[in-house]
């Protein structure tokens, strides 16, 4: 019960250690933890919301929210969530009650339980699977069924329409996901987010640009935002699968929405920017005390948001794509590209860098990646020139219209 | 290693709290008066002609059934990727073939038309 042991272990971000030398038991360590977790992520969307609204304005040259909470606007989206709180919750008479009911509740768990495997500062992690890449997978599968469920449940023809296209979109774009998601853990050669943040002595980023760049394109389709939010169409779908839900039960889509898109500009960090590191700032150390525990989580907090800013940013920038462009660009580019990387760095990795040293091998592997990428466009741009798809859709159905 | 798994096993049960309590709240504070017309189905303002729970287009379900042949891929694969740096060049050969099945799967839906929306 030393208080100096408490206030290091707080420096620390370490509060388990010390409740373990008091010999609490370990379930209550862990219920702090997710305590903590839980609560961190809901109090970050309050602020999200409010940062995209500004930046998006900002980019469309307006002021965006600036009356509530003082001069720049910062309390509306408590002032939103406080509105929503008072809203009576409809219930559509048609709706299947149970799917109608659970879906709002699992898509947020759904997008809270994935957090759990995400380091945030050196030793300070939910908890550190063998195999959590994967769980993250698998996790991020659960919100399409509860799409399907909201939309099914619903029974309404355009809840319908959009968990549909939300199912597609999210199946397909799994699949270059998956494959891109196999280049880093083959170079880190774990599945656990700590070891592929320590493997990363050069980011992954840097090492294989192209597998980053498929990821990140399928993050952009898998969180449904703009180019890609077809799921939601306004102006198609009225809003998709949660147009028959009113007050918290819609906030709660929007908030796994929000939820969703921080987790990828985490994950995207944690595979592809090498988490907490920044040139060996992370173990600082200064007088006993591991200052880069605290260094390291400002760090990873700095690198989320600026991949949350690009996020943002494309969602200023594009306008939506349509649902046969979508899965075309998943199925007959991204999938086919994605296994040829693949396959490509498997092969190399084996059979010309086994012995290699750490720059090196990046040096060649990233050079393999940027040719392989260059191909690819080459490829296309020869296609193209060659007529045979040089006639897009739109002109075809306009042609034969007349 | 049951440890790792006693956090994720608390977090499942908490994490619907979340969102339970944020619904229950609004249940307990918001208004409650329901009408015929409030309940209806929001469909573009006039009145919904039929259930929704009828005959889909079957694309969808196509792009489905072609995406469980990559998902079961992927639960081969990933144990492949971790273990590499232990497995010999005689592993390699067997990955690239594994994965050149699944190309050629996926060449045959291609060449099928199934990926072409319609």
């Amino acid at each position: 019960m030393d208080i100096m042991e408490l206030l290091k272990s707080l420096l620390e971000l370490d509060l388990g250690g010390y409740l373990q030398s008091v010999g609490t038991a370990v379930w209550v360590i862990n219920l702090i933890g997710v305590l903590n977790l839980a609560t961190a992520c809901m109090i970050i969307v309050i602020f999200l919301i409010w940062l995209e609204r500004k930046v998006i304005a900002r980019m469309q040259d307006r002021i965006g929210p600036n009356r509530v909470g003082g001069k720049y606007g910062l309390l509306q989206s408590v002032a939103d969530a406080t509105k929503l709180l008072s809203k009576e919750l409809i219930t559509p008479a048609g709706v299947d009650r149970i799917p109608y009911n659970v879906a709002p509740v699992l898509i947020v768990v759904a997008s809270l339980l994935t957090w759990a495997v995400i380091p945030l500062a050196p030793g300070v992690i939910g908890v550190d699977l063998n195999i959590a890449v994967f769980f993250v997978l698998a996790i991020s599968s659960v919100s399409v069924v509860t799409f399907l469920l909201a939309g099914w449940g619903s029974n309404n023809k355009y809840a319908l329409l959009g968990a549909f296209r939300a199912v597609a979109q999210m199946v397909s774009y799994e699949v270059p996901m998956i494959v891109s998601l196999l280049v880093p853990i083959l170079l880190a050669r774990s599945m656990s987010t700590v070891d592929i943040v320590e493997a990363q002595g050069i980011p992954f980023i840097v090492v294989v640009p192209l597998s980053a760049l498929i990821f990140f394109i399928s993050a952009l389709a898998e969180t449904g935002r703009t180019p890609f939010d077809l799921l939601e169409a306004d102006s198609e779908i009225v809003a998709g699968f949660h147009i028959e839900y009113s007050g918290m039960k819609f906030a709660m889509f929007f908030l796994a929405e929000f939820l969703g898109t921080l987790f990828m500009s985490a994950f995207f960090v944690v595979i592809y920017l090498s988490g907490y590191r920044f040139f060996g700032v992370e173990e600082l150390m200064i007088g006993g005390l591991h200052i880069g525990a605290l260094l390291g989580f400002i760090v990873f907090v700095v690198k989320v948001f600026l991949v949350y800013f690009v996020f943002i940013w494309i969602r200023a920038t594009l306008p939506r794509v349509r649902i046969d462009q979508l899965l075309n660009f998943n199925w007959k580019f991204l999938v086919p590209l994605s296994l040829v990387l693949l396959l490509t760095v498997a092969v190399m990795d084996k059979l010309f860098l086994a012995d290699a040293a750490q720059i090196p091998k990046a040096a060649v592997l990233m050079v393999t990646n940027i040719v392989v990428g260059w191909v690819t466009v080459e490829l296309l741009r020869r296609r193209d020139n060659d007529g045979q798809t040089a006639v897009s859709p739109i002109t075809e159905e306009a042609v034969t219209a007349h | 290693m049951l440890d790792n798994w006693q956090f994720i096993a608390i977090f499942v049960l908490f994490a619907p709290l979340i969102p339970g309590a944020a619904i229950g709240a609004n249940w307990l504070l918001s208004p409650k008066k329901p009408n015929r017309i409030k309940q209806e189905t929001y469909e573009c303002g006039v009145e919904a002609v039929g259930s929704s729970w009828i005959q889909f287009k079957v694309q969808y379900y196509i792009y489905a059934l072609v995406f469980v042949v990559f998902d079961i891929e992927a639960v081969f694969l990933f144990p492949i990727a971790a273990a590499y740096g232990l497995l010999g060049a005689f592993a390699v050969v067997e990955i690239v073939l594994f994965v050149l099945i699944l190309v050629a799967a996926l060449a045959y839906t291609w060449g099928d038309g199934s990926l072409e929306w319609v």
